[in-house]
């Protein structure tokens, strides 16, 4: 089925998440929509299968527009997407869950039948599910296989796959590959989003960049096999796709470095032979030490492990191997009480969920930090410590205002003003996302007064202009591996792009 | 065993039945709005202030039956408040039933005031099924004394039993309980029948409560039903949501009462409150002991594929987004 989208827009709030976005599918075809979080893919997709109501704009399948307001609506026109978090019913079984709304179900069950077709369906993909499984026991793949299976069961002549490659293995990963080829060749068309490169250069047909809510451009990976017979030419990549998928992802221009240098000859922060491990990453840095003073900006496509390292950093989760040492002190598989000590502080990027306590007021936040005698808080002391910290960091709220209640910006500065003082390493996800531009700007005056005082930063950001702007060093997380640091001033565009794109 | 006290071990029985049919309806009412995803807290009022409103629309209009639509319609609607605030408002539904069952058993005694202990009409008693009856054990049993409704509370629990599991209707239903937004992703209304299966178990409910003032505990006094609704709602979870275990456990409370009658007229010096009393308390302890670690530890004698089917019968999970309103975004 080919699909197209016309000028779709679509508004959260003040957010502009779809802002003209205009997509075509063709039939028998793979197509690709790539861009970091937030970039507006997922609203997009789920407009087409009727999970979000569109503001405005077109959808035309086959040529016929198509009248979208639900997934029911979807369902009918053949569109069926798979969610990132598989959308299915854990305590039932796997038959139950591949009968419930299919338009296939007779109204008495007949659990037998259902279970031929399904058997017979996962046999063509080489899916091998127990029909009698409880979904909740199977694996994330496995769910995906299922609902593959049970959307084609449904007649889908449109597959949409949110994110399907977070969670599962390698091997499913190639039954999903395979099985999406298949169907391709079958003549359906499939949206696969992703935010990771690789798979997308491997699998796709076509790909189109998303950035904040804009189609910022649009490549052909591979001629589609009508084509090709057509042009008479071989199949083949065309090169350097990567780093064209990344310019677009980020934009061509970079910003120029504003960051005074602050850096001290004092080395605070060293990693040895660091490994990285989880369920997903295993990663090593061979040596880093970080001076006094400095700003060492993490780029990379989001999910390459920049978490896993700031946490480790953070000893908030323990290395495979290595060390971690500040100033003097190994802190290897330290406590995290002793990283405290020792001036290290974590301010992650969730900040409600994991920074701030939300339902306590500034004031509490104040008064827990505090270092109390006795049972009783002194109330007074909190207060004038809250107004303290609301009149130094500007935060727009009152002593006794929940920290839920204010802006993203303003659970920002109230988490700077809740660090430690004096600090030797500041370790940061996203410092300024979600942040309006004088918050930004405001946030990174704090931090580089921070820096004067000799506190080193490591910060993760997947905005590459401020990376590019305030840091002294850069080091890159792609495809597994962390790159040795380079001094900002010596970056380029091109030079990022290709390191993001895993070459380096 | 002799013939007289093989018959009356019967007559305990089929006491039992009889006492345990209202709870039954209750029972099934309850556990299809909780299986769509939306805890009815108000039962003990809703069955209460329907036994009223069943006792005097019969008895004004001197037909049984009639009194049984006014308590399904009363019903249907209480469960409908229930509905507006916890689908469509989002609101606590523990807080939302709580005060219903307060205010519906208090609105009972006030406008029932004027109905106390005065005659009405019942349900016909007796209605042996023909052919059934003659079966050996069973016929004596299940289809000799009981009335009607005892017959209706058969039909209810396998006709749920039945829907629940083998009809697409069914499998819905338990879909938008687990996970409310695949099953809108599958093309599921899901706000309308959360909303149609809330008023459906109301209903239940309400035929529940003129089942006690119209047939069972016939008549109505001051809080008549006081303590049902509570014990149904405990039911269903000790029944894991699951229609035969539901009414097994609703049986099960019609023993002990039935058990404690016979102990009454043994020991007739015991104040008779604690005999009223005394079912509930065992019935929680049931639930208690049926629930607990306790039992698990004491499985782990068992071997393996024993203990296995033994714990899938006796823990059941609650449905996933019991309790919690559908955000559609």
């Amino acid at each position: 089925m080919k699909v197209e989208l016309h000028h779709i827009h679509k508004h959260f709030g003040n957010v502009h998440a779809n802002d003209d976005v205009s997509l075509t599918v063709e039939a028998g075809t793979i197509h690709g929509l790539l861009g970091e979080n937030g970039a507006g893919k997922s609203t997009l997709v789920k407009i087409l299968s009727g999970f979000i109501t569109r503001d405005s704009g077109e959808i035309i399948l086959d040529g016929r527009p198509a009248h979208i307001q639900s997934p029911a609506d979807a369902l009918r026109y053949g569109i069926g997407m798979l969610h990132q978090d598989p959308l299915d019913f854990p305590p039932l079984t796997v038959v139950e869950n591949f009968m419930a709304g299919s338009l296939a179900t007779p109204a008495l069950l007949n659990a037998r039948a259902a279970e031929r077709t399904f058997s017979a369906l996962c046999r063509q993909f080489n899916f091998d599910i127990d029909p009698q499984a409880r979904v909740g026991d199977l694996t994330v793949g496995e769910r995906q296989q299922l609902e593959i299976v049970r959307l084609l069961a449904n007649g889908a002549g449109t597959l949409i796959l949110d994110e399907p490659t977070t969670g599962i293995s390698a091997s499913q990963k190639t039954l999903l590959f395979d099985a999406l080829r298949r169907l391709a060749r079958e003549g359906k068309s499939i949206i696969f989003v992703s935010h990771k490169l690789e798979d997308v250069e491997e699998l796709c047909d076509c790909v189109t960049v998303m950035r904040r809510g804009r189609v910022v451009g649009e490549l052909t990976l591979r001629d589609t096999p009508t084509k090709r017979a057509a042009d008479g030419q071989p199949a083949g990549k065309h090169v350097n796709v990567a780093a064209r998928i990344v310019e677009m992802m980020f934009g061509k221009e970079l910003a120029m470095p504003v960051k005074p240098a602050t850096h001290q000859d004092e080395v605070i922060l060293t990693l040895d032979g660091l490994i990285l491990r989880n369920d997903r990453l295993e990663m090593s840095i061979e040596h880093l030490s970080v001076q006094r003073g400095e700003v060492i900006g993490i780029a990379g496509l989001e999910g390459s492990g920049q978490q896993l390292f700031l946490l480790t950093c953070a000893g908030l989760e323990r290395p495979a191997g290595g060390s971690i040492r500040v100033g003097e002190r190994d802190l290897t598989h330290k406590p995290y009480a002793d990283f405290v000590k020792a001036g290290v502080c974590y301010l992650p990027a969730d900040r409600l969920r994991d920074g701030l306590i939300s339902g306590l007021t500034i004031q509490e936040h104040v008064a827990l930090r505090m270092s109390g005698k006795g049972i009783f808080i002194d109330r007074a002391a909190a207060a004038k410590e809250a107004e303290r910290a609301i009149a130094t960091f500007n935060i727009r709220g009152q002593p006794d205002t929940t920290v839920e209640r204010l802006s993203g910006g303003n659970q920002q500065r109230t988490q700077l003003a809740l660090m430690p003082s004096p600090l030797n390493v500041l370790l940061m996800e996203h410092p300024t996302r979600g942040l309006d531009i004088e918050s930004t700007l405001w946030v990174w005056q704090q931090l580089i007064a921070r820096c004067n005082q000799g506190t080193a930063i490591v910060f993760a950001s997947s905005d590459l202009d401020e990376i590019v702007q305030y840091s002294d060093r850069v080091i890159v997380f792609s495809g597994g591996r962390i790159s040795p640091p380079i001094a900002a001033s010596e970056l380029t565009a091109d030079s990022l792009g290709h390191m993001i794109g895993g070459r380096f | 065993m002799t013939a007289m006290e093989s018959g009356s071990l019967l007559v305990i029985l089929a006491t039992a039945i009889a006492f345990a049919t209202p709870l039954v309806f209750a029972c099934i009412g309850e556990t299809i709005t909780e299986r769509a995803g939306v805890i009815n807290l108000s039962a003990e009022g809703t069955i209460m202030l329907c036994a009223m409103v069943g006792f005097v629309a019969a008895k004004v209009t001197d037909n049984v039956w009639v009194g049984f639509v006014a308590a399904a319609i009363i019903g249907a609607l209480i469960a409908l408040i229930v509905a507006y605030g916890a689908i469509t408002l989002k609101q606590s539904q523990i807080a939302i039933g709580f005060v219903l069952a307060l205010l519906c058993s208090d609105l009972s005694a006030y406008l029932g005031n004027p109905y106390v202990r005065v005659p009405g009409p019942t349900v016909p008693p007796r209605f042996p099924i023909p052919i059934l009856q003659d079966i050996p054990l069973i016929g004596p049993l299940f289809f000799r004394e009981g009335d009607i409704l005892v017959y209706a509370g058969y039909l209810l629990i396998i006709a749920a039993w039945f829907y629940f599991y083998r009809t697409r209707g069914g499998l819905t239903l338990r879909a938008i309980g687990e996970q409310p937004a695949a099953a809108f992703a599958r093309g599921h209304n899901v706000i309308a029948l959360r909303y149609a299966y809330t008023m459906i178990g109301g209903a239940l409910m309400g035929i529940a409560g003129a089942a006690f003032s119209l047939d069972f505990k016939a008549g109505w006094s001051y809080r008549h039903t006081a303590g049902y609704g509570w014990i149904a709602l405990a039911i269903v979870i000790f029944g894991g949501w699951n229609p035969l275990r539901v009414a097994l456990g609703a049986y099960l409370f019609g023993v002990l009462q039935s058990l404690a009658s016979v102990v009454q007229s043994a020991i007739p010096d015991l104040p008779t409150q604690m005999f009223t009393v005394a079912p509930f308390v065992l019935m929680i302890l049931v639930l208690v002991l049926t629930s607990s670690d306790w039992l698990d530890r004491l499985l782990n004698y068992l071997p393996v594929n024993a203990r296995r089917a033994f714990l899938r019968a006796i823990h059941a999970a609650p449905p996933a987004a019991l309790g919690r309103p559908f955000e559609q975004d």
